[in-house]
């Protein structure tokens, strides 16, 4: 079946079979393999993507959902070589380390930072628990989330 | 404290510089192997038996080979040279021959035009198993009427390490029986890779990988091509902590390229993933120590039984570990050790971070807390007191020559500020968070210490060498370095580390990688916590070595006055000074590049004896842990509320990065305590995913409080130790201490689960140790036996 979907901000279409999930369709069919496929059952939080400006993990929603709907991925974030704010408070924070988990990780925080941008701890906890990450124990990208919301209220 | 920023993106040795991956990491433009594509790609899948043992009757592929879309169906008898291959002991078939011995062993394997035709023609293979009583417990396959794994028994390796009289008097005795269960490493990227036929008959291999060269010396011999035709690269890893150290989809996508002359991708999902690779070894381990009524400790005994699964992987150096890890970071006069790993029906179980030293560190740090208990002492000063130093000499004979500043490590651990008693709280910091329906009426506290250490490096006399090769050349920009090396970037900062090291050692800023393949010597292992100490050491020599070209040209072109050898010369900035005097600019001495490789040996190391006893480990790094955790005893929760951390880590090249490996250590060690281990039911792994397979949240970590000591390791480049384990390794037997402090049960099994805390499950049981497997030496079996 073909689809058409506003992806960060292009119309772009692919021919999938129904089954196809929106992160297959983003990875293996239009070529934006910046979200991650690391569950594939909405536990990791890797393929965190906006779809209509609302936070969801692309493997578990099903490409034909995305029709004609706004999909906005990690790779919208940088101006070229711009990074936004919270790209770079992970690197500068030492929240990177294998990064397989690094794309979703920043889409949920930019989404985090929409809606409060100046989250204390707990929520800064309870807002990124749906985002596995097997390498920093955490810490350094709570950090992270404090310096880029820094960055943005200078 | 914890270093926040990371300012400079150029510095060299001992600066936080940013990662050189970090930008297109965060960008998501960073090429993990599930990432990689090719034209006219097909997509491998593979074909796993359902069974923990079985005889494969028959195999009918020819459905799945009519399917729309596929193009190779493969089984053993395609595999067109060695059949089988293993790191230390070539007993794993490639394809299951005629039997498996696990579930989740690859069958045959399959390329199909997409990955949904690939599983659907899969389905369509027709395999007849005959099924057979399965070994499904580590002492069951001890006892005589076991059913064999292999046609040789079911041991695999047995270790024995005995120094003096383990039955010497003493004042205190105290017993322990302890269990661990079967960890993943569930790093985030699952396996993956691409194959890519070459005109020459070889092939060209991007896959995520630890170590490339001893895959390619396990893959061209099964594939029957010579070493140079198989040339790998490595592609973007997405975490390793061991689970990499082993062959996955490798061989099979090779073979489905050879075969259909078209570049073959392969990708695990995440519940193949938990098949597809080696687990932590679940161990049982029996503990005995004595001491003196001062607290000095006289004897230890200890039994070890780790269940290596079906195949040996590198289970014959983990029951090494296991064994020579067995006392601790202690003196002890008088030992015994008896460690085996055996063959059952399991999954294999492999490499994973800590390596042994894990299930050791849960066991003898429960017996000093018994000891402290016994004799009235207070546990951190009773392992100040027993601590090892540079001198000590180990259970093995082994004499400690490094730096050991255990009794630092120790006491700046404990002096770390304690968490304060909660207030008024938020109910999402009760343990359980949003989903504690008490209110925190029978909340206990509880603190708890342990101390652990690791081996850097390989040991045993091995010796894994690692290679660089340096580049100097003059560029459009300036003067630039290019750095060759074949270590794995698994994300633990290596790629970075080389950079900082060749900045230092030549002067420059510029300094860019060759991307890691084949084509320069082994790096070794990204594993053993080695690449700092090995790559690192490499990279500096081939440095140094450019460097000593680079003076000879200078001294050629008449500055041999200035350069004479009694004079001290440095780089700094591309130009080069004589004591202080700047003599010259590095970039007159290009006109030609200047390329060094070499290579870097770790001080060489010696075997056990058939007693246990010899120089088996290069060098130490020791670590400490303290944890604060509250128990609800209502629901059997837990918050870990902080853990404190101490670590020797010889030079920190990198702290920015060295205290994000003690962090993410610390993150796996919780998890471990807490909540992971794959459930085993006869054979069979019963949460083969993320649903089911936890691993510790945001929530679940608590604020990692870490001090470094740095006390140089003499005779290593920069004096510096590698940092990725030793975290892992105490941190697990911190946080069940403290379990046991705030319920005052006995929790002898980790990981420990909710029913362990509020006594709906007893401590788990044994009637004793099994008896000492009648094998005389201390080899592997199939290797003593010459077998494989």
């Amino acid at each position: 079946m073909l689809i058409r979907t506003n992806v960060n901000g292009e119309e772009r279409q692919a021919d999938v079979w129904p089954g196809t999930s929106l992160l297959s369709m983003l990875r293996d069919h239009l070529g934006l393999v910046g979200s991650k496929n690391a569950c594939e059952q909405g536990e990791c939080g890797s393929c965190s993507v906006w779809l209509d400006g609302e936070l969801v993990c692309a493997c578990l929603v099903l490409a034909a959902q995305a029709g004609g709907r706004d999909v906005r991925t990690v790779e919208s974030l940088a101006q070229g070589d711009r990074l936004h704010p919270v790209q770079k408070a992970f690197v500068d924070a030492g929240a990177v380390q294998c990064g397989f988990c690094t794309p979703g990780l920043i889409v949920a925080t930019a989404d985090l930072l929409q809606h409060d941008p100046t989250p204390g701890e707990e929520t800064i906890r309870e807002a990124l628990a749906g985002n596995l990450c097997r390498c920093t124990g955490y810490q350094k990208i709570i950090d992270a989330v404090r310096i880029a919301a820094e960055c943005r209220r200078a | 404290m914890s270093t926040k920023v990371a300012e400079r993106t150029r510095g060299g040795v001992g600066e936080s510089v940013r990662r050189v991956d970090g930008v297109p990491k965060v960008k998501g433009q960073f090429l993990y192997g599930s990432d990689l594509w090719a034209e006219e790609m097909l997509w491998g899948y593979t074909l796993r038996s359902p069974h923990p043992h079985a005889r494969i009757v028959s195999i009918d592929i020819s459905r799945a080979l009519s399917s729309t879309g596929v193009h190779a169906v493969l089984v053993a008898s395609d595999v067109p040279g060695r059949k089988t291959y293993g790191l230390e002991i070539p007993d794993q078939p490639v394809l299951a021959i005629d039997r498996v011995r696990y579930q989740g062993e690859a069958v045959a394997v399959l390329a199909a035009n997409d990955l949904e035709l690939a599983r659907r023609a899969a389905e369509r293979i027709t395999v007849a198993y005959e099924v057979l009583p399965a070994v499904a417990d580590m002492e069951q396959a001890l006892r005589s009427d076991a059913p064999n794994v292999h046609d040789f028994g079911n041991v695999l390796r047995h270790i024995r390490i005995a120094r003096g009289d383990y039955n010497t008097p003493a004042d205190v005795w105290v017993e322990g029986y302890y269990e661990t269960g079967m960890q993943d490493q569930a790093m985030l990227g699952p396996e993956s890779g691409l194959a890519i036929p070459a005109e020459d008959g070889g092939i060209d291999l991007y896959v995520a990988t630890q170590w490339l060269h001893v895959d390619r010396d396990q893959i061209a011999p099964c594939l029957d091509l010579p070493p140079d035709k198989v040339r790998l690269h490595l592609a973007g890893i997405g975490g390793a902590f061991g689970a990499r150290e082993d062959l996955s989809m490798h061989l099979h996508a090779c073979l489905l390229a050879l075969r259909t002359r078209k570049p073959v991708k392969m990708v695990y999902s995440r519940e193949e993933s938990f098949y597809g690779h080696v687990h932590r070894h679940p161990a049982r381990i029996w503990m005995r120590h004595g001491a003196t009524r001062g607290g000095m400790l006289t004897s230890v005994y200890a039994r070890i039984v780790i269940d290596g699964g079906a195949y040996a992987s590198s289970s014959t150096a983990v029951i090494a570990n296991a064994s020579t890890f067995a006392a601790g970071p202690y003196e002890v006069p008088n030992a015994l050790v008896e460690g085996t790993a055996v063959y059952t029906n399991n999954p294999p179980c492999g490499a994973m971070r800590g390596f042994g030293a894990v299930q050791a560190c849960v066991a003898h740090e429960a017996q000093m807390d018994k000891l402290a208990r016994a004799l009235r002492l207070d546990p951190v000063e009773l392992r100040v007191k027993n601590a090892v130093s540079t001198g000590s000499v180990l259970p093995t004979g082994q004499i400690i020559r490094g730096s050991a500043p255990v009794r630092e490590v120790i006491r700046r651990c404990a002096a770390i500020e304690l968490p304060p008693a909660p207030s008024e709280r938020d109910p999402l910091t009760y343990p359980g968070g949003a989903g504690n329906v008490s209110r925190g009426e029978r909340l206990r506290r509880g603190v708890g210490f342990a101390v652990g250490y690791k081996n850097i490096a390989y040991s045993g006399g091995f010796d894994d060498s690692a290679e660089c090769r340096v580049k100097l050349f003059s560029g459009p920009g300036g003067v630039i370095a290019e750095v060759h090396s074949a270590a794995a970037e698994v994300g633990q900062g290596v790629h970075t580390l080389l950079v900082q090291i060749a900045r230092e050692e030549l002067g420059i800023d510029t300094v860019v990688l060759h991307p890691a393949d084949t084509s320069v010597g082994s790096a070794g292992s990204s594993s053993a916590s080695r690449q700092t100490m090995m790559s690192g050491g490499a990279v500096q020599m081939a440095c140094r070595a450019v460097r000593d070209v680079l003076f000879e040209r200078a001294r050629r072109a008449g500055l041999d006055r200035e350069l004479a050898p009694d004079i001290p010369v440095a780089i700094r900035d591309g130009q080069i000074f004589a004591g202080a005097r700047r003599v010259g600019a590095l970039v007159e001495f290009l006109d030609e590049p200047i390329e060094q490789t070499r290579v870097y040996h770790h001080r060489k190391t010696t075997p056990l004896d058939r007693d246990g006893q010899g120089d088996p480990h290069v060098t130490f790094a020791f670590a400490a842990q303290r944890a604060v955790v509250e128990v609800d005893e209502d629901l059997g929760l837990v918050r870990v509320v902080q853990i404190a951390a101490a670590q020797d880590v010889g030079h920190a090249l990198n702290p920015q990065s060295v205290f994000g490996q003690i962090e993410g250590g610390t993150a796996q060690g919780l998890g471990f305590a807490l909540m992971e281990e794959i459930q085993l039911k006869d054979g069979r792994i019963r949460n083969p995913s993320f649903t089911d397979y936890l691993i510790p949240t945001i929530l679940d970590m608590p604020p990692v409080v870490s001090v470094l000591i740095e006390e140089p390791e003499p005779g290593v480049p920069y004096g510096a130790k590698g940092a990725g384990e030793p975290s892992a390794i105490v941190s697990t037997a911190a946080i069940l201490a403290a379990l046991r402090d705030a319920t005052g049960r006995e929790l002898n099994r980790v990981p420990v689960r909710p029913d362990d805390l509020i006594g709906l499950a007893p401590p788990v049981q044994s009637s004793g140790p099994p008896p000492a497997p009648n094998v005389p030496y201390p080899e592997p079996v199939p290797k003593a036996l010459g077998i494989l």
